[in-house]
């Protein structure tokens, strides 16, 4: 019995230090090839250079896309976010009949194959005669994101304690000073944490936009093209690492985020959770 | 002296309420809720409905004709490369959830029961790589395993091998890799979540009885977490059927999906209606696939108990 | 409690307040008046609407039909927000986001006194409840005795004409809570304040109240001083409520106005008063008797009125000792309570004994 735990206790660490190597494998591999001088990525490496990252801002279609992505990216955030605080707050605060199928149907885009949903509006968009544009990208990156949303804000509002708005109203303040000094403070950090989630979904996310976008392109959708060219890889590269660097910020802050929320109201959970 | 109740004050008329507040309140949320509902209506549920209607009807170039068939569903499951196309797709996505939640168990179980006062830490740790680019990650994994690549140069560095290895792209093992890879913290999370949930007591009481580590993770801290399996396999089983990108990019012709046919349908093909048909059997085969699966791992930890 | 002079002035009059969810009633044509200054208390087991009622006063909940009124104020229609009435919550709901001092000064915000003013009221709030210096002390950081502290200082400062407390010593362990309770107290009786109190625990209502309100299934059963209702409970469930109580089957000879006389079996005829909640079924009454009212008579001791019988079971409570008592013509033995400073710890099960009482402790009530 203790030989067996020793075995358990040895062996589980082993292992999750080689899972973690597994997860962070390919994106190790993105800055490292992003300042290696060959063009093509292998080992072993053939010097250092930072020229790949020099020739980004003379790419006009790049910075095109960046900038559609971050329109796009902003938009959809906001969006999905001031949906989701409504929703999130019906469910957290009201029981209603439907409240469960809501819930559910909200989250579906979770377990939905994501081409099907990008065809299936693509159809509707096509049929009202709509001009797929970058407008149509973020109807379609709100929907993705709204999930995201959901539980984070969810997971924000949950433990916050109905008693706190109630002993406001019994101190005096009006319905909406009730909101501005109690309930917006304590769940402003999920609505920034929402807000930085699905920014960050809908700057990576491909298919949507693929499926959504007439001529201007988001970056995922430019990557795309350019990964059809062997020699623009390492361009690609040092973009995907500045990417790689934005996101690992921004997430960090909406984790911070939570966290603190969660501290707040006294309660855990994540995305996930 | 003792009173049953004071004498009350005079009755005033009595007020004629709102009957209940409990409808009230089913209304404010109804009203609060409805922009994200109709949000979901009209661009989730009505496109599939579209969808639906679609596969149903059948395209002359650009007109399309709205009398009800069913050819596009005789062709989505009769013609021999959509009907192998489904097969593997199926294929490949049963060996994706399953080798992802193998791999993510041991690791959501650590965390869980391992993991201490560094629980987040870990969790955060995880998430991670899943939030960069999925374009890219998947595009690394073609450095990764390619003739050139990472991997057999490495491995013919060390003497290993004599010649690249060619067995490593372009086939349905890179595309089950890559996506194993992509999926990991969509498994870990809800597992993770689910052995959270466990009284830790349980486990100290079966220990109490008599188990040990092997016996009592089998007959306490598995069957619990069967929820959490349970949506692990869900939430990458359906999704993984229908990813284009990791295919296109590493698959190879071995490795194509039936989503690349899907995407051909609205693209170049520009076949709507088979698309369509497509798109509808794909759901429903691999709905009913996923449910299978949870059925028979929800009898497997019944019996097992 | 020591009787004060009060003013009998009415604080709060709520008239015939029925509170329905669909067929279920929480609250069933209550009505109560609570005078100026009184420390009263709502107490009943949990469901019976005492926390539904004081809600409704609150206003966070509304009757289906009947009155509220505050200081002769009709409160129906009124928010919650702009009540003379501040509440000390269960969870304490004190804002998690806020220091001592920020959430005292909460609701001082809304008055815009001027700043010196502002401090110098909430000063004054956290010295009337002991927590002076802790005004920069972040929410989370507080204890759960502070945090009830802060409860109290917060709702105080805005000078309420009722204070209303919900539940407001239950998160608090044992010791705490009875401190608090003097406490409390002590704290009405300083700022005069009408104070009303929800609880579950008889004894901290009968500890603290100038006067109970006893509650059950949306009912109001009896309103009376401590004392009234522990001694005088108007029918079983409340003397059940209240503490044991030893049930005697009695049968009505005769009724005369407030007053009746009965026959039991086990204490011979008694003549007692007659409560008014008395509904009279036939020939039968109940008659009871508190087991600390019946004493243990030593070796040949006398007294005019006693019952023999013999120990049946025997239970040691550290200063007291708990003796069931079987008495020839009585159906249920009698629990007697006894202090162990004559040896009632050493009687013997099956020991013979006789009891003494005092016939005004026998009390008739309704079933």
């Amino acid at each position: 019995m203790s030989g067996l735990r020793k075995i358990l206790s040895n062996w589980l660490p082993a292992y999750a230090f080689l899972y973690i190597v597994f997860l962070y494998l390919p994106v190790i591999f993105l800055p490292i090839f992003s300042v290696n001088t060959s063009a093509s990525p292998k080992f072993p490496l053939s010097g250092f250079t930072l020229k790949w990252y020099e020739e980004l801002p003379h790419t006009p279609a790049l910075l095109d896309a960046a900038w559609n992505s971050l329109m796009v990216g902003v938009s959809a955030a906001i969006l999905s976010t001031v949906l989701g605080i409504c929703a999130a707050r019906a469910i957290t605060r009201y029981r209603f009949p439907g409240r469960r199928t809501i819930n559910g149907l909200l989250m579906a885009p979770l377990v939905l194959p994501e081409i099907i949903v990008a065809v299936s509006m693509l159809l509707v968009m096509l049929q009202l005669g709509l001009s797929l544009s970058l407008v149509t990208v973020v109807l379609g990156h709100v929907l993705v994101c709204i999930p995201y949303s959901l539980s984070v804000l969810t997971s924000g509002f949950e433990g916050f304690d109905r008693s706190l708005e109630e002993a406001s109203a019994d101190l005096g303040e009006s319905a909406f000073g009730t909101f501005r000094r109690v309930t917006l403070p304590m769940v402003a950090p999920a609505i920034i944490s929402s807000l930085l989630v699905s920014f960050t979904i809908s700057l990576d996310e491909f298919i949507m936009a693929f499926f959504l976008t007439g001529t201007e392109s988001t970056l995922p959708v430019y990557i795309w093209g350019q990964l059809r060219f062997a020699s623009k890889l390492p361009g690609v590269l040092a973009l995907g690492t500045l990417l790689l660097v934005g996101s690992f910020v921004l997430l960090t802050l909406a984790e911070i985020l939570r966290r603190r929320a969660a501290r707040r109201t006294q309660n855990t959970g994540g995305v996930f959770a | 002296m003792t009173a049953a109740a004071e004498g009350a004050p005079a009755l005033r008329p009595a007020q004629s309420r709102r009957t209940s507040l409990l409808q009230s309140e089913s209304a404010q949320g109804f009203a609060l809720i409805s922009p994200t509902f109709l949000y979901a209506l009209v661009l989730l549920v009505v496109p599939i409905l579209v969808v639906i209607a679609h596969s149903f009807w059948t395209q002359n170039y650009l007109t399309i004709d709205r009398t009800f068939t069913l050819e596009n569903y005789r062709i989505a499951l009769t013609e021999p490369i959509y009907r192998d196309l489904l097969m593997r797709s199926l294929r490949i996505s049963l060996l994706v959830s399953f080798f992802t939640v193998v791999l993510a168990y041991p690791i959501a179980f650590y965390i869980s029961f391992h993991g201490g006062r560094h629980k987040g830490l870990w969790l955060f740790l995880i998430t991670i790589p899943f939030w960069t680019s999925y374009l890219l990650r998947v595009m690394s994994w073609k450095v990764i395993l390619g003739y050139n690549g990472v991997l057999n140069s490495g491995l013919l560095g060390l003497g290993i091998i004599d010649e690249p290895s060619t067995a490593l792209l372009y086939n349905t093992s890179a595309v089950v890799i890559t996506l194993t890879h992509a999926w990991a913290a969509f498994a870990i999370l809800p597992i993770f979540v689910s052995l959270e949930k466990i009284d830790r007591t349980l486990i100290e009481a079966a220990t109490d009885l008599g188990d040990g580590p092997l016996r009592r993770f089998m007959r306490v801290t598995l069957p619990l977490s069967v929820p959490g399996i349970v949506s692990a396999i869900l939430i990458v089983m359906i999704p993984t059927v229908g990813d284009f990108v990791t295919p296109r990019l590493v698959g190879g012709k071995d490795g194509v999906m039936i989503a690349n046919a899907i995407q051909a349908q609205f693209g170049k093909g520009a076949n709507w209606p088979l698309g369509a048909a497509l798109s509808v059997t794909t759901m429903a085969i691999v709905t009913m696939m996923a449910a299978a699966t949870v059925l028979i791992i929800r009898s497997a930890a019944r019996l097992a108990r | 409690m020591p009787e004060r002079s009060k003013s009998e002035r009415p604080m709060i009059e709520i008239a015939h307040v029925t509170r329905s969810y669909g067929a279920f009633k929480a609250l069933d044509d209550a009505s109560l008046t609570i005078r100026e200054g009184e420390f009263f208390s709502l107490l009943g087991p949990s469901g019976c609407g005492k926390t539904t009622l004081l809600r409704m006063i609150a206003g966070f909940d509304n009757p289906t039909s009947g009155s509220i009124a505050v200081d002769g104020q009709e409160m129906l229609g009124i928010p919650a927000n702009r009540r003379p009435t501040n509440m000390v919550f269960q969870s304490y709901a004190i804002f998690p986001h806020l220091n001592v001092e920020q959430n005292v000064g909460y609701g001082l915000k809304r008055l815009r006194l001027d700043a010196t003013e502002e401090k110098r009221r909430v000063e004054e709030a956290l010295a009337q409840v002991s927590l002076t210096g802790l005004g920069k002390r972040g929410a989370t950081e507080l204890s759960g005795g502070q945090r009830q502290r802060v409860a109290l200082a917060r709702a105080l400062v805005m000078r309420p004409k009722v204070l209303l407390l919900d539940e407001p010593l239950s998160a608090l362990d044992k010791k705490l809570r009875e401190q608090m309770q003097v406490e409390l107290r002590r704290l009405q009786q300083a700022v005069g304040i009408t104070f009303i109190l929800v609880t579950h625990d008889q004894y901290e209502a009968l500890a603290m109240s100038d006067r109970i309100a006893v509650m059950f299934g949306g009912k109001i059963a009896q309103v009376a001083s401590p004392k009234e209702i522990y001694q005088r409970p108007v029918n079983r469930q409340v003397a059940d409520f209240l503490g044991g109580m030893n049930f005697v089957k009695a049968e009505i000879v005769e009724e005369n106005g407030a007053s009746m006389t009965v026959d039991t079996l086990g204490f011979g005829r008694v003549k007692t008063d007659k409560p008014a909640a008395f509904v009279r079924n036939g020939k039968a009454a109940t008659l009871g008797i508190r087991p600390e009212r019946l004493r243990v008579l030593w070796d040949d001791a006398k007294d005019k009125h006693e019952v023999a019988g013999t120990v049946v079971d025997r239970h040691y409570f550290g200063e007291i000792t708990h003796l069931i008592v079987d008495i020839p013509g009585l159906e249920k033995p009698l629990s007697v309570t006894e202090t162990n400073n004559f040896g009632a710890d050493d009687i013997p099960v099956g020991a013979p004994i006789r009891l003494a009482y005092d016939p005004d402790a026998l009390v008739a009530m309704a079933d």
